[in-house]
């Protein structure tokens, strides 16, 4: 709510008519422009190569974490599965598209694809907002619950994390 | 001990055919690259993965003169490519660089320390946001793919350039702050402005990975052409009804 106030007084500032989705979109930059550390939710797991899980009666959903996204830069674009394709633990999925960078994206588990954002597909910057939370990427009906052996917790995350990310 | 890297110079490649060899070799070897084309042939137009003509394109005139389209496997931007442009593209594995950590900056970092090697007399020589640039003018253009484990940088210099020809691209809606607005005549610098001679750029550019790689000279009939389902492709456009 704050930052649709700051950004409807940026856009009087500015002399730009403040409808609704142009406030939102005024938000989004700042809301990256503002963004400090962002805690890592407990119930999250890791691959090493920064996409997270969530995983709920069987289901994961999967993005990538607030350090990816912040070293990325501003996501412009996301390549992502169809519905009913199959994605595997470890392989690449997707990519996003950072201004002059396409990076592939990895599945912490294997599975068929569910849901994909499509919010995050019309909005990429969702991804730099709120990358663990409405920037999810796709949801994955799991074929093996062991896939989340091996995969990192948060504190061994951060630990990846602080230790350079290799 | 410094890991190999396998040097590739070619002369004139077709950019399309350039594009889809980096992409096999990206994806398909374990091996550090650095590929060097000096001109393309025939002029085309290049767009990033997400790149839409509409948007970055006059594409009634592409369309009218037959230029070709390609839409290429790395980020970034639109470029139109020919004769007088320079590539360079690297192309290395995570353990060749073990301290460089596989995002767009760090890698863009470590690139723009290689290249202030290459143009190592020539003080104005810079990294401005994501371009290289001699001071306020950009001299090259860059795009990155990047994996889990490798990464690649892409660079094309104009060692020249046709205004007529770079009136195919629009200026694009997303350009880097210290553009201010300026056309592509006045944002952009000729290499030959700064070199002696084409050849040149290679030489330098040997020079500075040397001093990270051990360089092996690579013939093109000596890549393995395995098969791979390439992005790199073609893209057909539809002009604007009359």
């Amino acid at each position: 709510m704050a930052l649709r106030s700051m950004a409807a007084q940026a856009a009087t500032i500015l002399r730009i008519r403040c409808q609704p989705h142009l406030a939102q979109a005024l938000a989004i930059p700042l809301a990256r422009g503002f963004a400090t550390t962002v805690p890592i939710p407990q119930d999250l797991k890791f691959l090493e190569s920064h996409e997270w899980v969530k995983v709920e009666s069987g289901t994961g959903t999967v993005g990538i974490s607030d350090h990816a996204q912040h070293e990325l830069g501003d996501v412009v674009f996301a390549d992502l599965p169809e519905i009913g394709s199959s994605v595997t633990k470890g392989k690449n999925f997707g990519v996003v598209e950072s201004v002059k960078a396409c990076s592939d994206i990895y599945s912490p588990v294997s599975g068929e694809v569910i849901e994909v954002n499509e919010e995050v597909k019309q909005t990429p910057a969702l991804v730099n907002k709120n990358a663990f939370g409405e920037g999810w990427l796709i949801k994955v009906k799991m074929s093996n619950v062991s896939d989340l052996d091996g995969l990192m917790d948060p504190a061994a995350y951060e630990e990846h994390v602080k230790s350079g990310g290799h | 001990m410094r890991p190999a890297m396998r040097v590739l110079r070619l002369q004139g490649f077709p950019i399309f055919r350039q594009l889809q060899l980096e992409e096999r070799l990206m994806h398909k070897t374990d091996e550090n690259w650095c590929i060097f084309n000096n001109g393309t042939s025939p002029p085309t137009i290049v767009m990033g993965v997400s790149g839409s003509p509409e948007e970055l394109l006059d594409v009634d005139a592409v369309s009218r003169d037959g230029i070709p389209v390609v839409r290429r496997f790395s980020g970034g931007g639109t470029v139109i490519v020919d004769e007088d442009t320079l590539f360079v593209t690297l192309i290395c594995s995570r353990k060749a660089i073990p301290s460089l950590e596989l995002f767009p900056r760090t890698i863009l970092k470590w690139t723009g320390e290689l290249y202030k090697n290459v143009f190592w007399d020539n003080p104005d020589f810079t990294v401005h946001e994501q371009d290289y640039a001699f001071g306020q003018t950009k001299i090259a253009g860059n795009a990155e793919s990047i994996s889990k484990d490798r990464w690649l940088h892409h660079t094309s210099f104009l060692w020249d350039y046709s205004p007529p020809r770079m009136a195919y691209l629009t200026i694009p809606r997303r350009a880097p702050a210290y553009r201010l607005g300026r056309s592509h005549g006045d944002f952009i610098c000729k290499l030959k402005d700064y070199l002696s001679y084409r050849e040149e750029l290679a030489e330098l550019l040997e020079d500075a990975l040397g001093r990270h790689f051990f360089l092996e000279r690579t013939r093109l009939e000596d890549v393995d052409e395995e098969e791979y389902k390439h992005r790199t492709q073609f893209v057909e456009l539809l002009r604007s009804p009359i």
